[in-house]
């Protein structure tokens, strides 16, 4: 009962902060000098991506977690991970070409950052194959958890492609260093909706997870065992 | 029982082991003690567990609940030294079908550790007469050479325990008698032995003790002569046909 | 050293198998060769414009010919259930990775060498005057790019569908070696100063030693069941 309500809050405050962030970013936050109302897409790209980047994030220390704890839960967390964060990745590589094509006049262009982005996607992909493709139930937890990790190394390779190398891509505007800064109300607005996304993200996580806990009972049961806590 | 003439020195315990395989469980709550001396037949109908168990004893898979112990202490993952103490001798032969049955024995030596390889290996061959086979490639062999190798290769480095997955299979007559007999002695010498075979006649004449299993879940535990008749009672038919 | 004992007889009894049956050092050569002449007829480049496709060729037939063998790796220890022969002694499981690791990589080095001489033929391209980088950046990025296939060939001999699902793993992960192998090789055969491509022979590096470090580690979990 209690989850339940707790779940309830959360998918509550999701629905207001994602209300308070489209008002922010249609409404609150001006026009941009150059590329007028189209940069706005930014409020949706630039969350898609730090939710991306979570998931995979979420992938390797729910890997982590299984192969030192060997606890189930950590496994449900990573696979919990590939699949909310694969979403956001899809998102992320649609909103892309959608902004870049009247900015930029095309829709894709291959530089660091993109090329990064879509490396992100096909690892996602992978993990998600890999976890429907085994032949033994028993090592799949074991394997993927290799899997999560080894593609993680690729993780930080993205997120600071835009850092080290000078792209086409725009610079980052957090944390990006001096002069790359937006004016304040921007900020607010894109700081709302990155935090909404991110409760979006951990609402459909934490559903996913609890998923993966009724299957794992509904295994023990059917294994005709009475089902406990794990 | 046999008699216990040597003090069994040797005491590999499986502590309530389950295996689930996703919704289905290969072993319920399995517990056993085998100390040096004995020899324990595993038996049951196909799909029982048997070679789950013996897998998890040889240390091959890792059990969902549960744990093994030698000697009254926890056996680790990746156990170097409980690995040295224990031989499997599987369905399968673990040779390499391009390398001689010397090479492939000279290779399971090495990686065992074992001392004084070649004597080592020539007298694994002449346990089962191999003697003359030894530089013929693996893969050309016939399924019971194979698997007279595949025996001596568990016995290379001298294991306390020795696990084996319905070892009869394929052995040609003389070969039958002398793997009976070598499962006779070991015991004698204070090795455990522990097997599984669908023939309950010829498992119940080498065995001096029984762990029957029945979907997954110990059904039996005890001195094998008072095991056939639990045996007979409960599938007849099978014991009967062999 | 017992570990190096160890280390060395599981190279020579891969090499052996393979010298007796010599199916995956075949098959990964000609295929490799396959893929240069696929591109010849493909592009049909002359002159400069061979030395901007050249880089590119030479990896991609080094990452198909690579793939080919990852995915035969293993061949030879499933059969008979070896792999659970290894399993059963008494060593340490990243010996088993690292082992498996130098066998593949002396045969894709191999098949290297029969795929440059193939593009040299084909393509009037000499590598004598940036031989000395030319192979220390080939041998980097073989290097890693064995370090995660042996790994994941191991991972997806595991599955279903495995001829798919190993490219499918190891090319994502692979692409920050293969950016960097394919940059800095085309500085060092454009005869660019070194100090050029550094940086991209430094990521060479940093990546090898990671994949290796990583799957030496995590190898263990590979191989339990």
């Amino acid at each position: 009962m209690k989850k339940n309500s707790s779940m309830t809050v959360h998918s509550l405050l999701t629905l207001a902060w994602i209300l308070i962030s489209l008002y922010l970013a249609f409404i609150f936050a001006p026009n941009e000098a150059n590329q007028g109302n189209v940069y706005r897409i930014m409020y949706i790209h630039v969350p898609c991506a730090w939710s991306a980047l979570v998931g995979y994030t979420v992938i390797f220390a729910g890997s982590v977690g299984y192969l030192w704890k060997r606890s189930q839960f950590a496994d449900d967390l990573a696979y919990a991970g590939a699949e909310v964060g694969f979403i956001f990745c899809c998102c992320l590589l649609i909103t892309g070409p959608l902004w870049a094509k009247p900015v930029w006049g095309v829709w894709w262009v291959w530089d660091p950052r993109t090329t990064l982005t879509f490396v992100l996607w096909l690892l996602f992909v992978g993990y998600l194959l890999l976890r429907t493709f085994f032949v033994n139930p028993a090592q799949a937890a074991l394997l993927s958890a290799v899997v999560g990790i080894i593609g993680f190394v690729d993780v930080p390779i993205d997120y600071m492609a835009i850092r080290w190398w000078r792209t086409q891509h725009p610079q980052p505007v957090i944390m990006g260093g001096p002069d790359s800064g937006l004016p304040p109300r921007m900020e607010i607005a894109l700081f709302t909706s990155i935090g909404a996304f991110l409760c979006l993200f951990f609402y459909l996580l934490r559903q996913r997870l609890h998923m993966g806990t009724a299957r794992r009972d509904l295994e023990q049961l059917r294994r005709g065992e009475t089902a406990t806590e794990f | 029982m046999r008699p216990g003439t040597i003090p069994a020195e040797h005491v590999l315990e499986v502590r309530g082991v389950s295996k689930y395989f996703g919704d289905f469980s290969a072993l319920r709550r399995v517990s056993l003690r085998v100390a040096g001396g004995e020899s324990l037949l595993i038996y049951g109908p196909n799909g029982a567990g048997k070679t789950t168990l013996l897998r998890i004893l040889a240390s091959l898979v890792q059990p969902s609940e549960g744990e093994i112990a030698l000697d009254g202490v926890r056996v680790e993952r990746h156990s170097t030294a409980y690995k040295k103490r224990v031989g499997f001798v599987s369905h399968q032969t673990f040779l390499y079908d391009e390398l001689t049955v010397r090479e492939n024995l000279r290779l399971a030596a090495k990686l065992f550790g074992v001392r004084n390889l070649e004597t080592a290996i020539d007298s694994a061959l002449g346990l089962f007469s191999l003697q003359d086979r030894a530089a013929d490639i693996a893969g050309r062999l016939s399924r019971g050479l194979q698997q007279r190798v595949t025996l001596s290769r568990a016995l290379l480095h001298d294991p306390d325990f020795l696990l084996l997955d319905e070892p009869f299979t394929g052995l040609d007559a003389a070969s039958v008698v002398a793997l009976e007999s070598l499962l006779r002695q070991l015991p004698m010498q204070g090795k455990a032995v522990i097997f599984s075979t669908h023939d309950f006649a010829q498992g119940a004449s080498i065995a001096s003790r029984m762990l029957e299993l029945d979907r997954g879940a110990v059904r039996y535990d005890g001195a094998m002569t008072d095991a056939p008749w639990a045996a007979l009672r409960a599938r007849p038919e099978e014991a009967v046909r062999g | 050293m017992r570990a190096l004992d160890i280390l060395w007889t599981l190279f020579r009894k891969d090499l052996r198998i393979e010298w007796r049956q010599r199916e995956t050092l075949a098959s990964i050569c000609v295929f490799g060769v396959l893929v240069v002449l696929l591109f010849n007829f493909a592009f049909t480049p002359a002159g400069e414009e061979s030395l901007r496709l050249l880089p590119g060729v030479l990896w991609i037939a080094f990452a198909f010919a690579g793939i080919l063998g990852f995915n035969r790796s293993f061949a030879a220890e499933r059969q008979n259930a070896c792999l659970d022969g290894l399993r059963l002694a008494p060593i340490e499981p990243g010996l088993i990775y690292l082992a498996k690791m130098l066998s593949s990589l002396v045969f894709l080095a191999i098949a290297e060498v029969v795929i440059i001489f193939a593009t040299a033929l084909w393509y009037n391209f000499s590598f004598v005057p940036s031989i000395k980088w030319f192979v220390s950046i080939v041998f980097l990025g073989t290097l890693g790019y064995v370090g995660v296939g042996v790994t994941f060939g191991a991972v997806a001999a595991n599955t279903r569908m495995r001829e798919v699902m190993l490219p499918v793993l190891q090319f994502p992960v692979v692409v920050p070696i293969f950016i960097a192998a394919i940059e800095a090789t085309s500085g060092a055969l454009r005869g660019e100063a070194s100090s050029q491509f550094a940086s991209w022979v430094r990521l060479l590096v940093v990546f090898s030693v990671i994949f290796i470090v990583l799957s030496f580690l995590l190898f263990e979990y590979v191989l339990e069941e």
